[in-house]
Formats: C-alpha cells, structure tokens, sequence
C-alpha cells in the first residue's frame, strides 16, 4: 500500500511539474481569499460560517469552449474511527463487529459552482482527494466476513447526519467567470485543529489551478483551560470539579433559602 | 441560549441543562431519593456521551448530598462507625467498578453495560416499589396496622464483630463492607449514589433503626462518589465541569420546591409515583436494546 501511495505521490508530482509547465500557457490562476483563519470555541460558541471569495487572474484572455468551474474542499483534522456494528444477540442489540477505519476527516465540506460530477472528472476527483469517499482512507485488513466497505459508509452517514460532513452542489456563486464566493457552516460539534481549504478552478472537469490555505479552530478562553487542565492535570482539575460543585450546590441552597425568607 | 461543554464537546441549551436539574431536583425532593438514578437515562436521552453522563454525574451527587448530611450532622442522624465501615467497602468497590468500566469502555460495550444495569436496577427497583406501595395503599384502606419486627438472621452470626453504638447494633463488619462494596460498583458504573440499593440494605440487611439510616448512607455516598468522580477524572478525562455546575444549581433550587411538595403528599401517593417514574425510564431504556435501531453502526475514537 505504501508503495502504491509512493506511486501516487510520484504521479502527482509529475503532474504538478507538467501543470507548472501548463499553467502560463492557459493563463489562469485562482486567488483566494477567506473571511477569517481562525475560529475560536468558546462556551457560547454555535458553529460559524466562512465566506470563502476569489478571482481567476488571466494574463491572457478566458478560452472558449469548456466550462470553468470552483471547487472548494474544506477538510477538518483526520482520526481513525473505530465503527461497531450492532447485532441482535440474546433478544438485545449489542455491538458485535468492528472495523478500524484508519482515517477519517472529523469535518469534511464540498462545495461546488455546478453539479460535482460538472465540476470535475472522476480522474481528477481520484488525484485530487475530493469527494467524501476520497477522504476516508481504509487500508488495515478486516475481520473475515465483513466488509470494510460498509463501515465506511457508515462513517460518511453518521457524520452527514450530524452535519459533519456534506456536499454542496451549486453553492458556489461564480460572476462572469472571474469572482466567485461561497459560504461554508462549520457545526457547533466541531473539533480542534488545522482545516485544510482547497480551492480548485476547473475547465472541463480538469483542475487547471489550485489554492490552498488552512483555517485553524481552536478551544479558546475558559474552555481552552479547562480543557487542558482536565488532560494535563487531571488531579488538580477533579479535585477542583468537586470543590466547585460543592460551593455551587451550598450556594444555590444559601441563595434559594435567602429568596425565600424575603 | 446554547452552551459549548467542553469535556462532552457538545453544544446544548444552558436552559434546557437547568431545567432537567431542576426536575430531578423536584422530584428527589419530593421523594427524598439521590436522583443520580433518573438524571444519568436523561443525559442519555439528550445526547451527552453516556461515559460523561455516569462521571459528571458522580461529581454532581457529592454535591447535592453535601448539604443533605450537614443536616443530618446537626440533627446526629449519622452512624460515623457504620459510615466507615460501609466506606472501606465502597471505595473497594469504586475501584473496581471504574476498573471494569475501562476494560469494556476498550471492548465497545461500556454503553451496553451502563443501560443494562439500568435496565435491571430501575426494573427490580421500581417494580418492588410499586408492588410494595400498592400493597401498603389496599392496607391502610383495610384498616390493618403494619407491624415490624427486628429478626434475628444469619447476619447476625459472622465473625468480625463490631459495636455501632449509635445504631444500637452488634454485628459483623463483613455485611455492611458487602454492602459498601456493591454500591460503590453501582456508583462507578452507573453514576449513582446507591442509596436506593444501600437504604433498603441497611434497614431490611443490617437492622439499623430508620433514623439514622439516611444520614448514614449519605455520608458513606458522598465520599464514594467524590472517589469515583476522581478516577473517572484521572482515567478517562469525563467529568464536566460546565455540565455539573448547570445541573446543579438546577438541582438544588429544584430540590427545595420538591421537599415543600412532598410535605403536602401522601407517602403511598408519592411512592407509586416515583415507582411509575423509574418504570417508564427502565421502558425506554429497555425498548432502545430490544428494538431494531435505525443506525445499526456506531462511530467510536479509534485506535486500541
């Protein structure tokens, strides 16, 4: 597999040396630009939307012929997932089945300015990672007699039930082929890390340009403390959950007891 | 207004947390009951990870009973020897419990362990009750006096014997530490005080007089619990801080409306009610293992 990986990494260098090569002929280039490179968790925090706004910069001027097309990837930090699956054993259900999905984005958006079988060829769907089924990777063996191919899917229904992970055709506004934006809605479940953002212009299904930034989402404040403390000192912040707790729970009753008697 | 937790790493309505405290607070007032045993189904219900739900709702009952055994300290309503002995027993008990709750928390079954203890406690316990509290009803309409009386039974013939002067009691110390053992099990597993196991225990088990059988146990509940909510906290990085706090003040100010309710209830009338209550949450519990979920996979962090 990771030969097979090496010969992809091998392909796509190639391809970007023949795209260099490529690119000042056709003359396109896309710049991009995003709302904010930062979103913070706080205690209120209810999920945040991104605007996501470029232009395609010419030297020349546009080709005719085949459409052009944006496609933006916004990708969250990969995990491996453990997916169980339930089966009924003694009148309950309970899990019976696992298989290691060995990684899977914790967020993961398309979005695109046509259909996403308009807005790029299965091949460049293949090289570039882009559609949801491109990003869960799978390789470990699994038990036998299960399909691996099954939990996979769970992973991508469970997580698009949740709002994790979603593909929107058509949410992508591009003006006369020059500016284009569109907004991304990151959950209020979100997890902390570097999201990667890809955007691609593409002319007939091929990539001809891409952009790449990242957003970086973190805890922040209050939660970013607490957080910390509860996995580096996990000894401090038990003992300071109880002694809160308790001060909380007198207080409450002290307060409730002086309302009452006023 | 929505609240990000930050240990469950879910977003929720403060409201909605103060609100189920308040409720539960309510009724354990009402019925003088932990109500660690109803609050930990309703987490569930409403989405916290079951593993958060039992350890912050360990480090909420410490809380919530704190006050209850300064009470029972000022009226000396608490059997310091019996709570002791009862605590050697639950502190065994809490290591193993959270033990046993890793190792299958590793396997993918700790959500099928806590149900199902719920299923089989809330069950036994609320089906008794009921049983118990109808029987009481049909009597005092008959008209006849319940009549109890202290036996003398195989407890009373182990070693280890000990004196608990303000129980009046002398037996041995291996009952009460069995006793301690199982509930502090039931605390780490499920997140409950136990006094609805412990309770029965101390007066039917051991023969301690009802007075002093509250105060007791809540003492003994209290440090089990604080010890349960620190291995939780050191093992498993679960407790929430945020949620117990917002259940909590919930809690207590419910659980002052429920004591003034209480007073003007009928002890038969308010227990089948509460009977019913822990019957209905056992129900949907129940039904969530019987039934054919409609997501049969489930998604849990990787690696071993």
């Amino acid at each position: 597999m990771n030969l097979a990986r090496g010969g992809i990494d091998m392909i796509r260098l190639a391809l970007a040396l023949l795209m260099l090569m490529i690119l000042p002929a056709r003359g396109e280039q896309v710049v991009a630009g995003l709302s904010q490179n930062r979103v913070s968790i706080t205690a209120t925090f209810v999920g945040s939307e991104i605007l996501i706004f470029g232009a395609v910069k010419r030297d020349a001027p546009a080709p005719v012929g085949e459409p052009l097309e944006v496609v933006v990837v916004v990708e969250g930090p990969s995990h491996p997932v453990t997916v169980r699956r339930k089966a009924k054993r003694w009148g309950i259900w309970v899990n019976t089945d696992a298989v290691l999905v060995d990684s899977a984005p914790s967020f993961y958006a398309v979005a695109t300015s046509n259909t996403l079988a308009n807005s790029i060829s299965e091949i460049d769907d293949l090289r570039h990672h882009i559609s949801i089924p491109q990003a869960i990777r799978l390789v470990g063996e699994a038990q036998e007699g299960l399909n691996p191919r099954d939990f996979a899917e769970a992973v991508v229904r469970i997580r698009g039930d949740a709002g994790l992970y979603k593909v929107e055709e058509n949410a992508v506004k591009l003006a006369q082929d020059t500016l284009f934006d569109t907004r991304i809605l990151l959950p209020a479940n979100l997890t902390e890390g570097e999201y990667r953002t890809r955007i691609y212009l593409t002319r007939g299904g091929y990539v001809a340009s891409q952009y790449e930034t990242i957003i970086n989402v973190q805890k922040v404040g209050l939660e970013r403390w607490i957080f910390n403390l509860a996995h580096e000192r996990p000894l401090v912040y038990g003992i300071l959950s109880l002694v809160i707790a308790i001060a909380a729970g007198w207080g409450a009753s002290a307060a409730f007891r002086l309302i009452l008697r006023t | 207004m929505q609240i990000y937790l930050p240990i469950a790493e879910v977003s929720v309505n403060a409201f909605l947390l103060l609100g189920l405290g308040g409720i539960v607070g309510i009724l354990s007032g009402m019925f003088g009951v932990g109500g660690g045993f109803l609050m930990t189904p309703l987490l569930f219900f409403i989405g916290i990870p079951p593993a958060v739900a039992v350890a912050t709702e360990a480090n909420q009952i410490v809380a919530s009973s704190f006050s209850g055994v300064l009470a029972h300290f000022k009226r000396k309503t608490v059997d310091l020897r019996m709570g002791l002995v009862l605590l050697v027993g639950g502190l065994i008990g809490a290591a193993l419990g959270v033990q046993l709750f890793n190792y299958l928390k590793a396997m993918g079954q700790v959500d099928l362990l806590v149900k199902l203890s719920y299923v089989i406690f809330l069950g036994i316990i609320g089906g008794l009750m009921f049983l118990e509290s109808l029987r009481a009803i049909m009597k005092t309409r008959g008209g006849a006096p319940v009549s109890t009386r202290r036996k003398h039974t195989w407890v009373h013939n182990l070693p280890f014997k000990m004196k608990f002067r303000t129980s009046g009691l002398y037996i041995s110390v291996i009952p009460p530490i069995i006793v301690g053992v199982l509930v502090g099990i039931l605390a780490a597993i499920m997140g409950v005080g136990g006094g609805f196991i412990m309770v029965p225990a101390m007066i039917y088990l051991l023969g301690m007089p009802t007075k002093v059988v509250v105060g007791t146990s809540l003492f003994q509940i209290i440090f089990v619990t604080a010890f349960t909510t620190l291995l939780h906290a050191t093992t498993n990085f679960t407790v929430d801080m945020g949620l117990a706090v917002l259940l909590l003040i919930g809690g207590v100010i419910g659980a002052q409306i429920g004591a003034r309710i209480g007073v003007k209830l009928k002890a038969e009338q308010l227990r089948i009610l509460l009977a019913i209550m822990v019957l209905a949450v056992c129900g949907k519990l129940a039904l969530d293992l019987l039934l054919m979920p409609s997501e049969l996979y489930e998604l849990g962090a990787g690696g071993h």
